[in-house]
């Protein structure tokens, strides 16, 4: 007896929480209001047969329980019955599978004027390929990826000269505009999900896939990867921002092209060296670093990581957040770097300094920290050397106590909470596996012993 | 039906009896003794897999509090937990466990009619077992591919356990298949061949049914995985590239080049889904069994129950690619496998429809085993229903790789089978081991375990819906993804905790239950199949004593109009002047 109670209790309890649940379809920002509605149709079909199953079950429960005396039918079959039951779930069954295959025409059938984006997966990031004025995207290989050549473009292709690169996991889109994504994977699986799209589709390595969409609404939304794609799958994140047609132009002129981008000259040592003068005075003559000015150790590190530091630092990404007090001072004096040349020109001095292992001034337990440190590997490398691919800087033979600092930082969201920071952002989800003071000291002093 | 009759005539049974207490309990050939080895070793796989969904879910419910797990770790033990109860637990526990068990004894059989691969079977399940533990031991640990292993990140450095552990858990797969294999044909060739006098085909009990499909299916499906896995190993240990196109790893060109990771896909979905069904079918036939014996009425539509585990079965072959709609294969399969998808699901329909018609009318004895078979219908129509958004390739799109299919898998593959398992556990422990088990604790077992589920699963349908991601070991600052999801999955992991609890309950159960336990007639829930009508209980070494059953009539007379008892033995001849009913022509001498 009690089993039907709670049958009818969790009935009414399923209905109470899908009514009065926080969580829903996100709202929706895209064209897709047909596949909320095939959603709808088919909570309704089978919300009916939930609540008419288990409620008849219920009643038969009351109704039919053991009494002394009571004997049950006997009636094998019921062919009328079990026609009728037949037919209905077949009516159901066709209400909720005729629209979704209407709609899934509609879904695969890309219109004539979509605009053409690729997307780009790789462990564990996105960027983004427009096809430029020719609107033709140029060819591309895995073995043309280099570290000048990010997205492997095949150099003597004239298709791709105007192709606009974005290095960056930030994608934005005109509102209105039909958009068709071509889906590219450098390594594995990967999907590109923006929930508030509700299209998604798998990216996979050795083909090209697609999808389209109208963006509505104008915003900022998340890109997930939602196929399991290694270590960090749960840190792959991108952003998508809807804007009106000027603005995405605005914003789409100020990209590179790779004919730009293949045309820059590499950074004048001899230039960068008058620059230097002004990291000098805390980082050192030599760019070994010294503590007592909280200046880390910059030769050995790696010179994309550099630069982009610098950028972040020059335009208040980074040294911008609240508690950041030894980034803060950095936003002035990098305000003083002329411009990107004065950068690359800057970091190619530094790459010519003469690198020596820092001094460990941090201790810690170097065995529990090779445990901690597996997780960190997965993208710096098993001799924290760094590795350009996955924007993962050197470690190694580092400044030990800024590690343990800027570690600290990400955990208190001081560092990676600005919203250009995208790859900041995925270090403040990792480093959150370091759960206290002690694993952080840990791993650092493993880092030391590579 | 030659080997009953040399069975009988011969007494060819004492032949076999066991001498010593390592041929009567070690290596046993008693299908019996074999049954139990299976069912311990795959129960005792599945705590494990258990305590690693703990693990996995404190991380995702207290994600600061507790720092017990890496994302390493967290990955390995998604794909340990989930590869262990399908496969391990699961597939172990209905056909090696039950369907040895139940297959001689509901057909009126001496034993299994290969008894010592029947043996061998079982050995080699628990080496495939132990070379599956074993990758906690090597240095980089167990794979963290995820359960469906796919390639090419099961196989690259970015994944963990893609040193040591995809390759032990390759072997131990196909290790698992050569048990698989051994078990099967002789749970077939024994349905077949070895059924007594009168039991045709269409007067077997439903379990039967439901085991002999799904061990075709088996046999048909697990091939695939095992290619799979052979082709997988070549990949990754000399370098062949059947699943590795041309890719760039940690910044370095691969070696391999022209390979398909859609192609892995197909081959594991083609084991995949009908594996779904591997293990849906036995516990479909059980639980026909159960309520129909606790409702002391027969099981409403037994043709059609027949057709629909065929059809059920044949139409499993057909729908994999709905484990695909966003994979990147041809979107045009998206019509055909959305069509037989939706298909499948009005024989199931039918299903459900019939176990509760078999309430209808009865006269329900709402015992311990009928509590979960019942809480098995309420959950099998959740997790059926809410297969039919996933099925239905437009309203997969938005909630494909979220909560929504962890709660759905959870509800229709985890949930239901195990409560027809826990239902078929308290029902035949009595002829198992002669004891009854304590009552109390049985409901006290079920209800926390029915509510304690529910709770768990119910809610991550809603966080689907939402667009919360699986296989996230942890969400971090997500702007669709509000504070109160985490209070949610505080409250899911709470919930599991409980859960788990629980089954220390059904455990200290079954032990205590051994010993101190009433001892149980041979008959309790005065059931017509055969394995309640053996001279002894426990049944003895060839089931039968010197005479084998002979079979007069179909497994679901219970509350035959005229007859004294409300139950009349499928060994119970008609006598003249029955009431035989119109439908029942088929079905009777």
């Amino acid at each position: 007896m009690a089993i039907a109670v709670v049958l009818i209790l969790l009935v009414v309890g399923s209905l109470i929480f899908h009514f009065v649940s926080p969580w829903y379809l996100t709202p929706l920002a895209s064209n897709w209001s047909m596949i909320d509605t095939t959603i709808d149709i088919t909570l309704i079909v089978t919300g009916i047969v939930f609540i008419a199953v288990n409620l008849f079950m219920a009643y038969c429960i009351i109704r039919f329980r053991h009494k002394p005396g009571r004997k049950a039918h006997y009636d094998p079959e019921n062919a009328n019955l079990e026609t009728w039951l037949t037919v209905l779930t077949s009516i159901g069954v066709a209400a909720m599978l005729a629209p979704g295959l209407l709609v899934w025409g509609q879904i695969i059938t890309v219109p004539d004027d979509a605009m053409e984006v690729e997307v780009v997966g790789q462990q564990w990031h996105w960027s983004f390929r427009f096809p430029g004025d020719d609107g033709v995207l140029g060819n591309v290989d895995i073995r043309h990826i280099s570290e000048a050549n990010p997205f492997g473009m095949d150099p003597e292709d004239p298709n791709g000269q105007d192709d606009i690169l974005i290095a960056n996991p930030v994608l934005h889109l005109p509102i209105d505009q039909a958009i068709k994504t071509l889906l590219r994977s450098k390594d594995v699986l990967h999907n590109f999900t923006v929930p508030q799209f509700r299209v998604k589709m798998d990216l996979v390595p050795g083909t090209v896939t697609y999808l389209w969409f109208t963006p509505t609404v104008v915003g900022t939304y998340e890109i997930l990867c939602e196929e399991l794609c290694g270590l960090a799958h749960y840190a792959m994140r991108g952003k998508v921002v809807v804007e009106s047609q000027a603005d995405f132009d605005a914003w789409l002129n100020a990209q590179p092209t790779f004919a730009e981008l293949s045309a820059q000259p590499p950074g004048d040592p001899v230039a960068g060296q008058a620059t230097y003068t002004l990291c000098a005075a805390c980082h050192g003559p030599d760019g070994q670093g010294m503590q007592p000015l909280n200046a880390p150790k910059l030769t050995g590190q790696q010179g994309w990581y550099l630069r982009r530091q610098i950028q972040y630092f020059k335009n208040g990404v980074r040294g911008t957040q609240e508690g950041d007090l030894f980034g803060a001072m950095m936003v002035p004096i990098m305000a003083v770097v002329a411009d990107d040349r004065a950068i690359e020109n800057v970091v190619a001095y530094i790459e010519t300094l003469p690198s020596e292992p820092a001094p460990a001034t941090v201790t810690g337990d170097a065995t529990a920290g090779k445990d901690l440190y597996r997780t960190c590997s997965a993208c710096h490398g098993a001799d924290g050397s760094g590795i350009w691919a996955l924007n993962a800087p050197r470690l190694a033979g580092m400044s030990d106590w800024y590690l343990v600092r800027q570690l600290q930082n990400f955990r208190a969201g001081i560092r990676g909470a600005h919203p250009g920071d995208a790859y900041g952002a995925q270090m403040r989800m990792m480093a959150d596996i370091l759960a206290d003071e002690k694993a952080i000291n840990d791993m650092v002093a493993y880092v030391n012993t590579l | 039906m030659a080997y009953a009759a040399i069975a009988d005539r011969d007494q060819e049974h004492h032949l076999h009896d066991p001498q010593t207490f390592i041929t009567k309990y070690i290596w046993s050939q008693d299908h019996k003794v074999i049954a139990i080895q299976y069912a311990m070793t795959a129960i005792a796989v599945g705590l494990f897999a258990m305590g690693l969904s703990i693990m996995m879910r404190l991380q995702l419910g207290f994600p600061d509090s507790f720092s017990l797990i890496s994302p390493e770790e967290y990955y390995q033990y998604v794909t340990l937990h989930g590869m262990i109860m399908v496969i391990y637990l699961l597939t172990a526990l209905f056909l090696g466990g039950f369907g040895n068990y139940l297959i001689p004894l509901m057909c009126g059989a001496r034993d299994m009619v290969f008894p010592y691969m029947n043996m061998l079977s079982y050995w080699v399940y628990l080496l495939s077992v132990l070379v599956l533990m074993a990758s906690f031991f090597i240095p980089d640990g167990p794979t963290g591919a995820g359960w469906t292993l796919y390639p090419p990140q099961a196989i690259t450095s970015g994944t963990p356990g893609s040193g040591g552990g995809i390759v032990v858990m390759l072997v131990s797969l196909a290790l698992f298949i050569v048990a698989f294999t051994m078990g099967g044909l002789n749970y077939v060739t024994t349905v077949l061949q070895a059924r007594t006098r009168g039991m045709t085909l269409m007067r077997m009990p439903l379990s039967v049914w439901g085991i002999f499909v799904a061990t075709i299916l088996g046999l048909l499906a697990f091939p695939a995985l095992l290619v799979a896995a052979v082709m997988m190993l070549l990949d990754r240990l000399i370098g062949t590239s059947f699943f590795m196109p041309e890719m760039l790893l940690m910044g370095v060109q691969s070696e391999h080049a022209g390979g398909s990771p859609i192609l892995f896909q197909h081959l594991f979905w083609f084991f995949g889904h009908p594996e779904v069904y591997i293990v849906a079918l036995p516990a479909f036939g059980m639980v026909s069994d159960i309520l129909a014996t606790h409702a002391r009425r027969n099981i409403f539509g037994y043709r059609m129950m027949v057709w629909a585990i065929i059809a059920i079965g044949a139409l499993s072959f057909v729908v994999w690619a709905h484990h695909m709609y966003v994979s990147g294969m041809n979107p045009y399969f998206g019509f055909f496998f959305a069509t037989t998808t939706l298909i499948i699901a009005v024989p199931t329909a039918l299903k459900v429809y019939n176990w509760v018609l078999t309430l209808w009318r009865g006269d329900l004895h709402l015992n311990v085993p009928m509590l979960f078979a019942i809480g098995f219908i309420f959950t099998f129509t959740h997790g059926g229903l809410t297969g039919l958004f996933l099925g239905n390739v437009t309203v997969d799109l938005p909630l494909s790789d979220t909560y929504f299919v962890v709660g759905h898998f959870h509800m229709v593959m985890g949930v239901s089978p195990v409560l027809v398992l826990f239902a078929a556990i308290y029902h035949w422990y009595p002829k198992i081991t002669g004891r009854m088990f304590n009552d109390t604790l049985g409901k006290l077992h079920f209800w926390l375990t029915l509510l304690g589920t529910y709770s768990i699963y119910l809610p991550m349908h809603y966080l689907g819906f939402l667009g919360v991601p699986r296989r996230y070991y942890a969400n971090g600052v997500t702007d669709f993804i509000p504070e109160s999801v985490q209070t949610m999955n505080a409250g899911i992991t709470i919930a599991a905790l409980v859960v788990a609890a629980s089954q220390m309950i059904f455990l200290f159960n079954m032990v205590w239950s051994l010993f101190k336990g009433e001892k149980a007639s041979s008959n309790p829930w005065n059931a017509t199949t055969l394995e309640w009508q053996t001279p002894e209980t426990p049944p003895a070494h060839g089931n039968w004593g010197d005479k084998l059953p002979e079979v007069h009539r179909w497994a679901y007379d219970y509350s035959v109009p005229g007859e004294e008892h409300d139950f009349l033995p499928q060994t119970e001849p008609v006598h003249t002047g029955a009431i035989v009913h119109r439908d029942l022509e088929d079905f009777k001498e």
